[in-house]
């Protein structure tokens, strides 16, 4: 049953990881598929984004616009997810993402996903326990680098 | 309109009145001898054993005699109701009539209203007085001469034969009218006032319906629904009370009506009675009077209810035209007058000759208006809003009447021009129009139907129906216009050749920027069964259609062909069991197993278990995936299979059999788990339920189901068949011939554009906007959004051509982007035509001629665009 398959693949995001199975298995059938032939824009950066993407076929690559040109930051493959944050708030797409192969995707929609939130607060916090992990992850980063910045600063005076 | 519903009803319907009092008088005599026979039955055919038997001045035996006075009481009985029957049938035709004059007369008063009277009244109480409460007086004036003279006249023959027998008697039948005619009305007043309250109520309730559906929004939005029932219910409540009061004094004149009429035999029995034994009366007399007396109390129960009827409809007749007769209601000849000879506006003038108008409250709203442009001309009304833009706009147009003063065109006065003829020179483009309940094309041609051109020709049976209707409706006073005659009047727009009459259509379209809306229309509508040779140009674009398809792979993806014999992952299953449309309702697509028919090909093929079982798979996700959540979720509404009142039942369902074991649960339940798959899309779904062995035996259900169809019900599917058009089908879905698919990103946007390359490429764009003209607006407009119907209201005038076009505010509601493309457009369209144009963009005035700037009710500028922009006005003033 593909919708298993579908389910598989949104555990495998760590944003999901923590969720139930049956609140995945109701977001994966509400949830659409996707195909994209090569070329095709998934989206653009500086556009307001409205879903995630999650690959289950085929790659993606990922572009910036520097004022440089276009320039390739990141190929994306299997189980990847594409503009998770788009779903969480209001901020613009990062980076275009095009698809390199003949790309076949789960689209997870704003919308329909907020409905989920909304419904079963579980899922919620589950989703901030993930992120707060990450925040924290990236907190002690910039701690890390804000003391090899003072170190810098310090040797350069 | 009449002052008094007497004068109302000898206007109109003397000569039927006296037609009716004639017809009553026959009706007596007959009813005089069938109340005298029983009498000689008694006393001379049964009382008397001698004879002679006597009938006519032949002598009979006494049985002949018995019978023959049988017969001709029969004969009697039978032209005395016969006559009443012709009676009651003309007199109610009389009060159709009637009704129907009344009704006709109503609703032209509205027609005649002054504008600014619609703020005032309410339309649910319009609706209900024109409706429900003409329906009594109607009914009355059928009524109005025929039964005092019927129950009037039944009643003295009545008493007339009582007092003939003896006066005595006659005297006892009557005793206690005096009384009744007393104490009745005074009580049936209170009733009449009672139930005249509740008419009042009932309009009110009216009121809270209309305005319920009107600000239904709202309510929404706000969540009042619990304020809203609670007013309803307040107001029923009122209604209740007054019912009840009325039920407790109707029923007491009931019974006191009953009782005194029952006082009468015991008069006659025991008076009567007295009389008989003492001789002075034969008993035959008595049984008569008694007979007689019978037949008295419901003439009189009649008349006293005709006396209370009077009195309310009397009342009620004039409250009603006092409600239509509000000040300032236009003539009638203005309406529908067409005498007034109207020259070219071109060479002549406009002018505003110190008008002024008030409010409500007597404040002007505009004030000693003075103007004069030579035409044609093009002119900018600009001012803060409020300042009278729009009024002066709708005076300029006619459709209001100034409190002083008066616009002028040449030296005729506007607003006493007929509507008709001021209308095919003037068009107005308000800010808020409405549309008519019709189709696009409706609306687009409304302002060419001022009056029928040709009579309707109708042949057969519909001449005869046709002139039966003209002339009844001539009887009833009402429009001696046929509905069915021609009324477009295509030369008013400058258009003299049939074959012009599409392309204008499509221009007027243009200019308001509805071409693609309208396209989108006849993409989704059916293709038009009255042009047969469309078929082959579709079938032309569907063949087109499949070979682009077919020529790029990545084009074929977006579309899932229509084939006899693939199963169509992308349609539901009810659809490729069907492989067709439905025409009509014998066939739903959404209960499809329920047909017996259908039912007998799944048992035929063996696919109801298989399908149960389907079922039973698809309730089991359903209610795992949907437990948990609330019956208003918006998930239900788009993903489930499942209605949330259902899903208990159908938890219930799984749980009182286990999936192999089907044949356990009752038939009921197994009809429910059989409904459920056939909405199952195999590519939306992904739940894997239909698989490819299954798909195979839908795929011999639906040859099945073709090569079994009943003769009975071969019109009720139209099938998909690649070598013709489905008439069933929209024109998308015949060149499509298939499904957009799931799954492919920007499917449909590119399906779009294809499919219009190939529309455009095969000539059929025009087609399409024809049967996309044919696309219904709904009440008021209300299939269409906003700005849709404000560009079909710009359209309309577009087409028109008139030779002078008023607007307010016109593109208001169009989107940004839209709102000078078509303003452009409007200017161009009306180039060689007379303009004003209220507006609030102070820039784009200076595409104008003239540019008057309005505030506060008052002209406190006009010039050249370059003349009002002068440093002199503070730019603070001028609206953003």
């Amino acid at each position: 049953m593909s919708l298993q398959r579908d389910v598989d693949a949104l555990r495998a995001i760590p944003l999901f990881a923590k969720v139930e199975p049956a609140r995945l298995k109701l977001l994966a059938f509400t949830s659409e598929h996707l195909d994209f032939e090569p070329g095709e824009v998934l989206c653009r950066q500086g556009e307001p984004g409205d879903a995630a993407y999650i690959l289950l076929e085929g790659t993606a690559d990922v572009l910036v616009d520097t004022p440089r040109g276009r320039v390739k930051v990141a190929t994306l493959g299997k189980n990847d997810i594409v503009g998770e944050i788009a779903i969480l708030c209001d901020v613009p797409r990062t980076a275009t993402v095009v698809a390199a192969t003949r790309l076949h995707t789960l689209k997870i929609a704003k919308d329909g996903f907020f409905n989920l939130v909304n419904q079963f607060p579980q899922v919620a916090v589950e989703i901030m326990h993930e992120l707060a992990a990450r925040l924290h992850h990236t907190t002690q980063r910039l701690t890390d680098v804000s003391l090899r910045l003072a170190e810098l600063e310090a040797r350069r005076a | 309109m009449e002052p008094s519903i007497f004068a109302f009803i000898r206007k109109y319907s003397w000569k039927q009145q006296l037609l009716i009092l004639g017809l009553t008088f026959l009706s007596f005599p007959p009813l005089y001898y069938s109340l005298e026979l029983p009498k000689i039955i008694i006393n001379r055919a049964l009382g008397d054993p001698d004879g002679p038997w006597i009938l006519f001045g032949w002598e009979l035996e006494r049985t002949s005699y018995l019978f023959a006075l049988c017969g001709l009481f029969l004969i009697l009985v039978l032209i005395g109701g016969g006559l009443k029957y012709v009676l009651n049938v003309y007199a109610g035709i009389v009060a159709e009539r009637m009704l129907r004059r009344l009704r006709y007369q109503l609703y032209e008063h509205v027609l005649r209203f002054p504008l600014p009277h619609f703020r005032k009244v309410s339309q649910g109480e319009l609706v209900q007085m024109i409706n429900a409460e003409t329906e009594a007086l109607g009914g009355f004036v059928g009524d109005a001469f025929a039964v005092p003279a019927f129950q009037g006249g039944t009643l003295l023959t009545i008493l007339t034969f009582m007092f003939m027998q003896d006066p005595i008697l006659g005297l006892a039948a009557i005793a206690f009218y005096p009384l009744q005619i007393w104490l009745i009305p005074r009580l049936q007043r209170q009733v009449n006032e009672l139930a005249k309250r509740r008419v009042r109520q009932v309009r009110r309730n009216a009121e809270r319906i209309s305005e319920t559906c009107s600000t239904i929004r709202e309510i929404h939005a706000h969540g009042t629904a619990r304020w809203e029932l609670a007013r309803f219910s307040e107001q029923l409540g009122t209604v209740f009370w007054i019912r009840f009061e009325i039920y407790k004094k109707k029923f007491l004149i009931k019974f006191l009506n009953n009782f005194l009429a029952q006082l009468g035999p015991f008069f006659f029995f025991s008076i009567g009675g007295w009389l008989v034994i003492h001789g002075d009366i034969t008993l035959g007399a008595l049984v008569a009077v008694v007979g007689a007396h019978k037949d008295l109390s419901a003439p009189w129960k009649e008349l006293l209810t005709y006396y209370q009827t009077l009195y309310d409809v009397r009342i009620k007749y004039e409250q009603t035209v006092s409600q239509f007769a509000p000040p300032g209601l236009q003539p009638a000849e203005l309406l529908t007058g067409e005498a007034t000879r109207v020259p070219s506006f071109s060479g002549t003038s406009l002018r505003v000759a110190g008008v002024s108008l008030l409010d409500e409250g007597r404040e002007p709203i505009l004030d000693g208006i003075e103007l004069r442009f030579d035409l044609p001309c093009r002119v900018a009304l600009i001012g803060p809003a409020g300042g009278g833009r729009e009024e002066l706009s709708l005076l300029l147009a006619g459709l209001l009447v100034p409190d002083s003063g008066r616009v002028l065109i040449d030296d005729l006065v506007l607003h006493e021009l007929p509507e008709p003829v001021r209308a095919r020179k003037i068009a107005y483009i308000g800010s808020q129009p409405t549309l008519i309940a019709g189709t696009i094309e409706d609306n687009l041609l409304y302002g060419l139907k001022q009056r029928p051109l040709r009579g309707a020709e109708p042949e057969g049976a519909d001449k005869k129906r046709h002139a039966r209707d003209r002339r009844e409706a001539a009887a009833s006073g009402n429009s001696p216009d046929p509905l069915d005659a021609e009324w477009v009047d295509w030369e008013a727009a400058g258009i003299r050749d049939p074959a012009e009459r599409l392309p204008a259509m499509l221009a007027a379209l243009a200019v308001a920027r509805l071409g693609d809306d309208v396209y989108g229309f006849g993409l989704r509508g059916p293709l038009p069964s009255d042009r047969p040779e469309l078929a082959e140009r579709v079938l032309e674009a569907r063949r087109a259609m499949r070979a682009r398809l077919a020529a790029d792979e990545r084009l074929a993806r977006l579309v899932e062909p229509f084939d006899p014999d693939r199963y169509n992952t992308n349609a539901t299953v009810a659809e490729n069991l069907l492989f067709g449309m439905p025409v009509g309702h014998v066939f739903d697509l959404e209960r499809l197993a329920s047909h017996p028919y259908v039912r007998k090909v799944l048992e035929e093929t063996g696919l109801v278990g298989e399908l149960q079982r389907v079922g039973y798979r698809l309730a089991e996700t359903m209610v795992e995936l949907f437990a948990d959540l609330p019956a208003d979720h918006e998930y239900y509404r788009q993903f489930a299979f499942i209605a949330p009142e259902d899903l208990p039942e159908f938890k219930a369902i799984l749980g009182r059999a286990t999936i192999d074991r089907l044949d356990r649960l009752p038939a009921a339940d197994r009809d429910r788990l059989l409904d459920l798959p056939f909405k199952l899309i195999v590519a939306r779904h992904r739940l894997g339920l239909v698989d490819e062995a299954l798909q195979a035996r839908i795929l011999e259900a639906r040859r099945r189901f073709r090569e079994g169809l009943p003769a009975s019900l071969l019109g009720a599917v139209a099938f998909f068949d690649p070598d013709h058009v489905n008439p069933a089908a929209s024109v998308q879905e015949n060149i499509l011939f298939g499904k957009i698919a799931y799954g492919q990103a920007h499917a449909a946007t590119r399906v779009a554009a294809l499919l219009g390359e190939v529309i455009d490429a095969q000539g059929l764009r025009d087609v399409v906007i024809e049967v996309g003209l044919r696309a219904e607006c709904g009440i008021g407009g209300a299939r269409l959004t906003l700005a849709q119907r404000q560009k079909l209201a710009i359209a309309r005038e577009v087409l028109r051509r008139p030779e002078l076009v008023i607007l307010h505010e016109p593109t208001a509601a169009l989107d940004a982007a839209d709102q000078p493309l078509v303003r452009e457009a409007l200017l161009h369209a009306f180039r060689d035509r007379s303009i004003v144009w209220s507006l609030q963009d102070q820039e784009w005035a200076s595409r104008f001629d003239r540019v008057v700037v309005l505030e506060r009710g008052r002209v406190v500028a006009e010039g050249t665009f370059a003349q009002i922009s002068m440093p002199a006005r503070e730019p603070a003033e001028a609206p953003g």
